[in-house]
């Protein structure tokens, strides 16, 4: 199978990104000159442009579309107002997770659902099976490009390529009619950075138009960013990652997703088996910890607690911001108080480390 | 694809990148070197190695007097992305290892020839002609950038 390119891989080449198979897209996992670490920071001191476009978009339209999303995922979709954003996982039955998304709302007929890359069409067949009528889905990922202009100086440098006033919108909110130099953009107060910052949705043909507006505006203020601070950026701000805080597998409330998960609400998939497992207690939680021991915690090493196996490594690096490892780990639950000892397996050797609690990065996000 | 310039021979760059092969060291198709002094050999990652790794953030070397086989995991670097062993060249027993980088493994991105990981005392000097040359790595890093 050939591997897809985002409408933006041009402007890869150009400002000589690093191509990676991702998932089967080629993107970038960092630039020539700039390098993961170099990236990072720019993202939390100046401001950082990723092309996104690898995730997936669908439209869910009709008189019954609200009450189909409030049956397809956890959080409260009824609570949403027009123009807002919403972050919910989407589950099975069994309280594992399909996916987690945003949901946009253009009003109770019409939704934008922004889904992870990996699995759009899976979630796509997912949202097909549930289908009620008087709802439509349409899976519109080839129609739009996806770029993210995250950091302290996002809006700044936005703003000089837009008349809109990108101040009127709030954290986790929306505008679909904004015009980003000029190109008809939906644009949101949101990100997977832990800063401040948008994601713009813009037409495929005008995507190498409106990244290049942006980084001229911007100028030293900001870089592209590649895929790998990307990942360390979301990480240390704690935002889960598919595949890795969450899966088929891993409920949200394992995951420590619960803020997000409206057992009080109308039904919804999963929410039997989300209330028993509260009822019932978690077995097992996801912690922050840090390292005692030298070396660097990685997905899926195993954690043990005086030899016996108690869980796995969720995700773990050298945090560029705090300069040392940190990592998650889905551990039982009885180890999960903080100042617990536990074992990372290194290379088939245990290495010290100590669960923690508010060690990761303080979310710079507008709360208001 | 990217075209491989080794900056001692070819100085101009054309689009491709730019990776420093020094002569007169032997070089693994794991991306180790080894500086043949006298009976020991000074051990390190190429420039081709770290540049792929990116930013290097650990390091994990041998313990002294540890005797390893050619071709065997005498330690391990990790960027922020990738965990990449490193392959003792040929056999030999550790004398030194470079303490510096346990602290400061960033050194080996800033200059991978000066920043080296072990001197060991080689164990049978004839498994050198099993390495390659600068030109004939040179070459193949060519052919994995193809």
């Amino acid at each position: 199978m050939s591997l897809k390119r985002t409408p933006l891989y041009p402007m890869h080449l150009k400002y000589n990104g690093k191509i990676i198979d991702f998932g089967g897209w080629e993107l970038p996992v960092q630039y020539e000159g700039m390098g993961i670490i170099k990236e990072h920071c720019m993202v939390r001191e100046k401001a950082g442009l990723f092309d996104v476009s690898h995730m997936g978009e669908v439209f869910v339209t009709g008189e019954k579309a609200e009450e189909y999303l409030q049956n397809l995922v956890c959080n409260d979709v009824n609570t949403v107002q027009d123009g807002q954003v919403l972050y919910s996982p989407m589950c099975y039955p069994s309280g594992g997770v399909v996916d987690d998304l945003l949901v946009y709302r253009y009003n109770k007929q019409k939704y934008l659902v922004v889904v992870n890359a990996s699995n759009v069409d899976k979630d796509f067949a997912w949202m097909n099976e549930h289908l009620i009528a008087g709802v439509a889905v349409e899976n519109v990922s080839d129609n739009y490009a996806q770029l993210a202009l995250q950091g302290p100086q996002a809006q700044a440098i936005l703003q000089k390529v837009s008349d809109t006033d990108l101040g009127s919108i709030k954290f986790f909110w929306f505008n679909p009619e904004v015009k980003i130099a000029g190109v008809d953009s939906i644009v949101s107060r949101t990100g997977y950075t832990g800063e401040d910052g948008f994601e713009i949705y813009i037409g495929p043909a005008q995507a190498i138009q409106v990244w290049e507006a942006i980084l001229q505006a911007g100028g030293d203020l900001v870089s592209p960013i590649g895929l790998g601070a990307r990942d360390s950026l979301r990480f240390e701000a704690k935002l889960p990652l598919y595949g890795q805080e969450i899966d088929q597998d891993i409920t949200p409330l394992e995951a420590g997703l619960g803020f997000f998960v409206k057992l009080n609400a109308d039904d919804f998939i999963g929410k039997s088996a989300l209330v028993k497992q509260k009822e019932a207690g978690l077995a097992r939680k996801l912690v922050e910890f840090s390292m005692i021991g030298k070396g660097i915690p990685r997905s899926h090493y195993e954690v043990r607690k005086d030899g016996v196996p108690i869980g796995h490594v969720t995700t773990g690096l050298h945090s560029p911001t705090f300069k040392k490892p940190i990592g998650l780990a889905l551990i039982n639950i009885e180890n999960t108080e903080p100042g617990t000892e536990i074992d990372i397996i290194i290379r088939d050797k245990p290495i010290q480390a100590v669960v923690g609690q508010g060690i990761f990065y303080r979310k710079k996000t507008k709360s208001k | 694809m990217k075209k491989i310039v080794n900056e001692l021979n070819l100085k101009k760059d054309n689009g491709g990148i730019i990776v420093n092969i020094p002569e007169k060291l032997f070089y693994t198709s794991e991306h180790e070197w080894i500086k043949v002094e006298g009976e020991q050999g000074r051990i390190g990652i190429t420039d081709y190695a770290q540049h792929h790794l990116g930013d290097i953030v650990f390091a994990e070397l041998p313990e002294l007097d540890e005797t390893f086989a050619m071709s065997e995991s005498l330690g391990v670097v990790e960027s922020v992305k990738a965990v990449s062993s490193i392959f003792c060249p040929v056999g030999g027993t550790v004398i030194e290892v470079n303490e510096a980088l346990e602290s400061a493994p960033e050194l080996i991105n800033e200059d991978p020839y000066e920043n080296w990981i072990a001197i060991i005392k080689i164990t049978d000097s004839s498994e050198l002609d099993k390495l390659m040359s600068a030109e004939a790595y040179a070459a193949y890093c060519q052919t994995l950038e193809d």
